[in-house]
């Protein structure tokens, strides 16, 4: 590998659309044309109104929804021309977390976890060491022998954030996590899913309404509006140099000028 | 204990074990093969994994067809088929064969609607794990609603058991045909008397059994 090259990007979507026929003979356009790259480690955000094609836009990057043109590219593999078995090996290096959790209700929290090592068939003794470390990781390695309908929101999402890292993926895709959870607990998902892209550098894709965990988390926000992208902005830079998409000053959407706005409020508390 | 009752006590036990025997390769087969169409039916479904409209409206097609035969035709109807599996169209286990016709798409359609009430979100999510369509099925549609298919097949036994009894009138045996042969034609109201209250005790017993299973299972 030489190194100079530019690296490549860890998610690349190219002119991805995704449309969905309605009765009637009619349809909706969810994804238009987007254009995306994420880098290797990076948290980006995807926010806009509820119906802007967020989650449709995230399920794109695992093939839960096929594009109908366009392309996803995983470390440079494109996953539309991967055949089922590959598809689904692929899928074991993208961890998903969901606004409602999806657990199975009927297994244990443990089994729970297990759950994707145990479809990939992997050794009885491993699934059991990892189980325990990305419980203990989450902070209920106590609860380990509970159903989910024995814990509460945020425990749940905390299971399924283990579930979603038992098989160490280098992805973790999260529609909208704590859409379902109060502010506090919240805040404390938040920090656990900072503390994980920090610790495991893995590459995270958020998806949410709330800008204030755009701003927990992300680097870098897309702002989506009608299946559009129309805006990428960054929160690791300096005001001026925000908007990196369009090329223009000031930041064109409502959404934008209000994350930067909490932006340049939180930069100033830290002078 | 009246003389009828006496003179019956010897038979009661034979019908039981006819009844017995009916029902139990009728909600077998019932199981083994109804079970599996019951996911076929619901997995060739529009925006399902393996949606297939032609193969969807077959199955359905099929399963409609079946279940629309009042069961005392279905066992006429049958009586060749019957003859040519089992020799025979009478005595419990040919009587078994129109009612495993009758479970079969029967539980087939209770299987379907139960597995449709597994929510999307946690099929999706055994997708993105990289779960295969097979493991869905096995490893999630199942376990997910394991109760409710405890519970589907309660109804199905009970409904056969009812069957069962109907299969009397063609001499296949059972609780059934006792009340007919000894309650109905020879006037001994007694001995209906006895195996109506049998009937019901075992309608209790089996809904009772089905329902405390099923809430063992379900942990939701």
């Amino acid at each position: 590998m030489s190194e100079h090259h530019i690296p490549e990007a860890h998610i690349q979507l190219e002119g991805a659309s995704k449309r969905y026929a309605l009765p009637g003979g009619e349809h909706f356009d969810a994804v238009r044309d987007v254009s995306l790259r994420v880098t290797r480690g990076e948290a980006l955000g995807i926010i806009g109104q509820s119906g802007a094609g967020k989650s449709t836009l995230l399920r794109l990057i695992n093939l839960l929804e096929r594009p109908d043109s366009g392309n996803v590219l995983l470390d440079g593999r494109e996953l539309t021309r991967l055949g089922k078995s590959d598809l689904r090996a692929v899928r074991r290096e993208i961890g998903m977390i969901f606004q409602q959790f999806n657990l199975l209700q009927n297994l244990t929290v443990a089994e729970n976890v297990a759950f994707p090592l145990r479809v990939a068939g992997t050794p009885r003794g491993e699934i059991a060491l990892r189980v325990a470390e990305n419980l203990e990781r989450v902070g209920l390695a106590g609860k380990a022998a509970a159903y989910p309908a024995q814990l509460s929101g945020g425990q749940k999402q905390r299971v399924g954030i283990a579930r979603a890292l038992v098989t160490r993926p280098s992805v973790l895709l999260c529609d909208e996590p704590t859409s379902a959870l109060d502010a506090q607990t919240t805040r404390s998902v938040l920090e656990l899913l900072s503390g994980i892209h920090r610790e495991l550098g893995v590459t995270i894709v958020i998806v949410t309404h709330e800008l204030a965990v755009a701003r927990a988390l992300c680097q870098r926000v897309a702002v989506l509006e009608q299946g559009r992208l129309v805006e990428e902005i960054r929160l690791d830079a300096p005001a001026e140099q925000s908007v990196i998409r369009p090329a223009v000053a000031q930041p064109i959407t409502e959404l934008a000028r209000e994350l930067l706005r909490g932006h340049s409020a939180r930069e100033a508390a830290h002078v | 204990m009246s003389d009828n009752l006496l003179a019956i006590l010897p038979e009661l036990w034979t019908a039981i074990g006819q009844t017995a025997l009916m029902l139990a390769i009728a909600v077998g087969s019932g199981a083994l093969l109804g079970g599996p169409l019951g996911v076929l039916v619901l997995l060739t479904s529009p925006g399902q994994s393996l949606a297939h409209p032609l193969s969807h409206s077959v199955l359905n097609g099929v399963v409609n067809a079946v279940r629309s035969f009042p069961f005392i035709i279905l066992l006429v109807a049958l009586v060749p088929f019957t003859r040519a599996v089992v020799g025979s169209s009478i005595g419990p286990v040919a009587a078994a064969v129109p009612l495993s016709f009758a479970a079969i798409p029967y539980f087939a359609r209770l299987v379907e609607q139960t597995l449709r009430e597994v929510p999307r979100g946690v099929v999706e999510a055994a997708h993105a794990m990289g779960a295969s369509e097979w493991q869905i099925v096995w490893r999630v549609l199942l376990v997910e609603a394991r109760s409710g298919l405890v519970l589907a097949l309660t109804v199905l036994t009970v409904s056969l058991l009812s069957y069962s009894a109907v299969a009397g009138v063609v001499g296949g045996g059972g609780i059934g045909d006792l009340a007919i042969r000894y309650g109905y034609y020879r006037f001994q109201t007694d001995v209906m008397v006895l195996t109506v209250a049998l009937l019901v005790t075992l309608v209790q017993l089996i809904q009772f059994t089905g329902n405390r299973l099923a809430a063992r299972l379900d942990k939701r």
